[in-house]
C-alpha cells in the first residue's frame, strides 16, 4: 500500500514528547524567563495587530527578590496585597483538606490547583464582582475571592443533605449565580463559546458587565475553544479568554496541545484577538493582565486572550499519580517559583508582612477550614445516610415533571421502601 | 495446536486484543487522549507504546471531533485505527464525524471509501463518577445506520468481540463497561467485590482468536422468562435470578447491532415473557427497540407484555447514584410482575 518516490525522501510522523519521565532528573534551563518590561504595557485601546510581539513575551512584575517593578506594576496598597496573599492561601488549605477528605473515604474525587491560585484570585481581584465567571473545574480561587461560604463548596464535595446541588454533581463542580459563577461543566471548553454569548448579550443589551472564560492548554484543543475565539473576534464581545497553561494536561505534556510550535497566547493573534503570555506564578502580573483585558473589554476594545505560564504543582485530580508519567519534584525545579512564596516575598521585602505573621495567619487560615469541615460533615458525607430526598432526583430535569418522570418518583419509593422495609422513612 | 489461556481482568484482556492485533497487522493504530506513554486513564494501553512504538500508539490533543475525524482519514489511507475516547461521556464533540462521517462513508461513495475504524470507550456508571462520567449512550449509536455497537460483559468475549470488531471493515463503536473492569458486578454494592477469577470468562487465550458480532450468548437457560440485556447488567441480572430461584433464560446480548435476532426470537417464543434490562435511560433507549422487535415477532408467544427495566429518565446522580440504578430491588419487583401477569 506505502507508495514511494525514489527521488523524494520518505514522510516521518512526529510524536511530540516531554523532555523527562519519570527517573529523570527535571532541568528547565531552557525556559527563558524575559527581563521584566521586555515588553513594556501598552495602551488598553491599542490595535491587536500594534502588540503581537506580548504573545511572544512573558509579562513580569515581580522580580526574584521580590521587587514590584516595571510598567506592569498595578501598584496595589499593602491591605489589597495581603488580601491576595491571604485569598491564595485559604485556596491552597482548602485544597489540602479536601483532598484529604476524599483520601478518607468522605467523598468520591477532588482536584487541587496548587501552584496556579494566582490564575484565579489575581484574576478575580482585578474583576468587578458581578463581571460573570466561565471557569474550569480548577478555578476555585475565584469563589474564595468573591466570599462564597466555604461550608457550602464542602457541602457540594460531599454531596450532602444541605448541598445546593442536591447531591447531583461531582465533587467542585459547583454553581453559584450570586457570585457571578457559572455552573462548571465536566465536559471541557464548553464554557468558552457561553462566555462569549454572555458576553455578546451583555454588549447587545447595553449593560456594562463583561465576562471571563478559564480552560487548560489541553482544553484549547477542543472545537469549543476555536468557534469562541471565533464568535469573540467577529463580534468583538467584551469577553476575557483565559488559558491556564499548567503544562500538564493529565498525563499529556503541552506538547501534546501544540505546545512544540509556538505560545499558547499566539493562538490568539491569528483570529485577530490582542494576546498576552503572563507569568502565571506572579500574581501582580496576572492581576494586571487581568486588569488590561477588563478595561480594555469594558471600553468596547474587544476581547483579550491570556495565557498564563504556570505549573500544575500535583497531580491532575485524586484519580492519578503524577509519578508514574513525570518526573518527580519538577514543581521544585519551576523556574517561576511559587504564587504564595512570591507575594510573600514581595510583602516581606516592603515591610508589610513577616514570617511570623504569615505562619499564624498559615494556621489561622487551617484552623477556620478545619472548623467549616465540621460544620459541612455535620450536614452528611458521601455515602452516608444524610443525602438528599430520593425523589429530588427527578426534580429540575424540567421545569415541570412530566407524566413519565412522576411515575418513575412513585417507582424510586416503593423501591426504597422495598429496600429498607415498610418503616422506611424518606430521609 | 494446545491454547494457552491465562487469568485476565477485563482491562488485561483488552490490552492482550490490542497487542495481539498490533502485532498481527501493521496497519493498526491507536489514538486517544491518554493512552501512550501512560496507558491510558483506565490501563487498557499499558506498555503497548512501548512495545510497539510511538507511531503506531500514540497521544491526541484533547478533541473528540479530531481523534475520530483523523481517524476516519486514516482509513481512507488504508489504515486500521482504534481510537480511544477516554469516557463515553466525551464522545460527543466526536459525534458529527462519527454519525455524518464515518458510519456514512461507505454508503454515499458507493464503496469507494469505507472505514473500518474501532471506537472504543468505557461507558456506564457505579463508580460514583457524576453525570459526566456515568452514561451509556448506545442507543445513539444503534440509531445510526452504518455503525455496529459492541458491548462486552467479561474478559473472554471483550478480547474476542474486540478483535472482531477491529477486523470488520465497517466502523464499530465497543463500549466497554468500566464498572465490571477490575471484576463482575452484583448489583447488590453493600458486598464485598469478587474478583474476576473467579469468573469462568477470565480464563482468556493468550494468542488471538475471535468472537464474530451479531452473536448473542445464552448466559443462563431457563423457562420462566427471557431477560435481554447487555454488560454490567449481565452480572446483576444473573445474581438477582440466582438469589430469587427464578428460572429465567438470560441472554447476553454482546452485540446491540446487528442484533442476534434467532436467539431472542428463539428465547422468548421459549419462555412466552421477555425482560429487557439495561442501565441507561428508559426513553428511546435500546429497551424500546428490542420490546418493539419481541412484539413483531413474539406477538402470539407472549403471555405477559415486555417488561422494561432501565436507568431513570435523569442524568446520572452523584449521591443517589444507587436509588438510580437498575439493581437488585428493580429487576426482582419487575421479574415478579412479569410472572405473575
Ligand atoms: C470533552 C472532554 N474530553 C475529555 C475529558 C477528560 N479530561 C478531563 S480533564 C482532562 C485534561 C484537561 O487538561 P487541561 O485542559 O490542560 O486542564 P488542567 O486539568 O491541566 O487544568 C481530560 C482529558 C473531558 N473532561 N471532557
Amino acid at each position: 500500500m506505502v507508495k514511494t518516490k525514489t527521488n523524494l525522501p520518505p514522510l516521518r510522523l512526529h510524536i511530540p514528547e516531554p523532555k523527562f519521565r519519570p527517573g529523570d532528573e527535571a532541568d528547565f534551563s531552557d525556559v527563558v524567563v524575559p527581563e521584566i518590561d521586555e515588553i513594556a504595557r501598552p495602551d488598553e485601546g491599542s490595535a491587536p495587530a500594534a502588540i503581537q510581539n506580548l504573545a511572544f513575551g512573558l509579562i513580569r512584575v515581580l522580580d526574584n527578590n521580590g521587587n514590584a517593578t516595571g510598567s506592569w506594576n498595578p501598584g496595589l496598597e499593602p491591605d489589597q496585597l495581603r488580601l491576595m496573599l491571604s485569598n491564595m492561601m485559604l485556596t491552597r488549605a482548602f485544597d489540602d483538606r479536601m483532598f484529604r477528605a476524599q483520601r478518607q473515604g468522605k467523598t468520591s474525587f477532588y482536584m487541587k490547583c496548587t501552584g496556579e491560585e494566582a490564575t484565579s484570585v489575581a484574576t478575580a481581584m482585578a474583576l468587578a464582582s458581578d463581571d460573570m465567571c466561565f471557569p474550569s473545574y480548577r478555578q476555585q480561587g475565584i469563589l474564595i475571592t468573591r466570599g462564597y461560604p466555604l461550608v457550602k463548596m464542602m457541602n457540594q464535595i460531599y454531596s450532602n443533605r444541605a448541598d445546593h446541588l442536591k447531591g447531583r454533581q461531582l465533587p467542585i463542580m459547583y454553581s453559584a449565580p450570586d457570585h457571578s459563577f457559572f455552573s462548571i461543566s465536566g465536559n471541557l471548553a464548553t464554557q468558552y463559546p457561553q462566555a462569549v454569548g454572555w458576553a455578546m448579550a451583555s454588549a447587545s443589551r447595553g449593560d456594562t458587565r463583561i465576562s471571563a472564560c478559564w480552560c487548560g492548554e489541553g482544553s484549547t484543543a477542543e472545537g469549543d475553544f476555536h468557534s469562541a475565539m471565533t464568535f469573540a473576534a467577529v463580534y468583538n464581545t467584551p469577553v476575557i479568554l483565559q488559558v491556564v497553561n499548567n503544562q500538564w494536561a493529565i498525563s499529556s505534556f503541552s506538547g501534546i496541545a501544540g505546545g512544540e510550535r509556538t505560545t499558547f497566547a499566539a493562538r490568539g493573534l491569528g483570529y485577530g484577538i490582542a494576546s498576552l503570555r503572563v507569568d502565571g506564578n506572579d500574581p501582580l502580573a496576572v492581576y494586571a493582565a487581568m486588569r488590561w483585558a477588563a478595561d480594555r473589554a469594558r471600553t468596547n476594545n474587544g476581547p483579550t486572550f491570556i495565557e498564563y505560564f504556570t505549573y500544575r504543582a500535583e497531580g491532575h485530580s485524586t484519580s492519578d499519580d503524577p509519578e508514574a508519567y513525570r518526573a518527580a519534584k519538577e514543581f521544585e525545579k519551576w523556574p517561576l517559583g511559587d504564587p504564595v512564596g512570591r507575594l510573600k516575598q514581595h510583602l516581606i521585602r516592603i515591610g508589610e508582612w513577616s514570617e511570623e505573621q504569615h505562619d499564624a495567619q498559615a494556621a489561622e487560615l487551617t484552623d477556620l477550614v478545619k472548623k467549616t469541615q465540621k460544620e459541612a460533615e455535620a450536614n452528611g458525607i458521601l455515602g452516608h445516610g444524610l443525602h438528599q430526598p430520593f425523589e429530588s432526583m427527578f426534580d429540575d430535569v424540567f421545569e415541570h415533571l412530566p407524566w413519565h418522570l412522576k411515575e418513575q418518583v412513585e417507582q424510586v419509593l416503593e423501591e426504597q421502601e422495598a429496600k429498607f422495609g415498610p418503616d422506611w422513612e424518606p430521609r | 495446536m494446545t491454547v494457552v489461556t491465562q487469568k485476565m481482568n477485563m482491562i488485561e484482556a483488552i490490552n492482550s486484543a490490542l497487542d495481539n492485533m498490533l502485532t498481527r497487522d501493521p496497519d493498526i493504530v491507536l489514538l486517544g487522549e491518554d493512552i501512550g506513554f501512560f496507558g491510558g486513564v483506565f490501563r487498557a494501553t499499558a506498555g503497548l507504546q512501548k512495545k510497539h512504538g510511538k507511531t503506531r500508539v500514540f497521544d491526541t490533543p484533547i478533541s473528540e471531533c479530531g481523534i475520530i475525524g483523523a481517524a476516519v482519514g486514516m482509513a481512507a489511507y488504508g489504515l486500521r485505527p482504534v481510537p480511544e475516547i477516554q469516557f463515553a461521556d466525551y464522545i460527543y464533540p466526536g459525534l458529527d464525524q462519527l454519525v455524518s462521517e464515518a458510519a456514512r462513508l461507505r454508503y454515499r461513495s458507493a464503496n469507494d471509501f469505507i472505514c473500518p475504524m474501532t471506537v472504543r470507550s468505557p461507558f456506564g456508571g457505579g463508580i460514583f463518577g457524576g453525570q459526566t462520567h456515568s452514561q451509556s449512550p448506545e442507543s445513539l449509536f444503534t440509531h445510526v445506520c452504518g455503525i455496529k455497537t459492541v458491548i462486552p460483559s467479561n474478559p473472554y468475549d471483550a478480547k474476542g468481540l474486540l478483535i472482531a470488531a477491529i477486523e470488520d471493515n465497517d466502523p464499530v463503536v465497543f463500549f466497554e463497561p468500566k464498572r465490571i473492569y477490575n471484576g463482575p458486578f452484583s448489583g447488590f454494592y453493600d458486598r464485598p467485590v469478587e474478583p474476576w477469577s473467579k469468573h469462568a470468562g477470565s480464563d482468556v487465550p493468550q494468542d488471538y482468536y475471535r468472537i464474530e458480532l451479531g452473536k448473542a450468548a445464552t448466559v443462563r437457560e431457563g423457562e420462566a422468562l427471557t431477560i435481554l440485556t447487555y454488560g454490567t447488567m449481565v452480572h446483576v441480572c444473573v445474581a438477582v435470578v440466582m438469589e430469587t430461584g427464578i428460572d429465567a433464560e438470560v441472554i447476553d446480548l454482546r452485540t446491540l447491532l446487528p442484533l442476534d435476532i434467532e436467539t431472542v426470537e428463539a428465547s422468548v417464543k421459549k419462555t412466552g415473557r421477555c425482560m429487557v434490562v439495561h442501565e441507561a435511560t428508559r426513553t428511546s433507549g435500546f429497551g424500546a427497540e428490542l420490546a418493539a422487535l419481541v412484539q413483531e415477532r413474539c406477538f402470539y408467544h407472549l403471555e405477559a407484555p415486555v417488561e422494561r427495566v432501565t436507568g431513570f429518565d435523569t442524568p446520572y446522580p452523584h449521591s443517589l447514584e444507587w436509588a438510580y440504578f437498575p439493581g437488585p430491588v428493580r429487576i426482582t419487583r419487575a421479574m415478579q410482575k412479569l410472572i405473575q401477569e
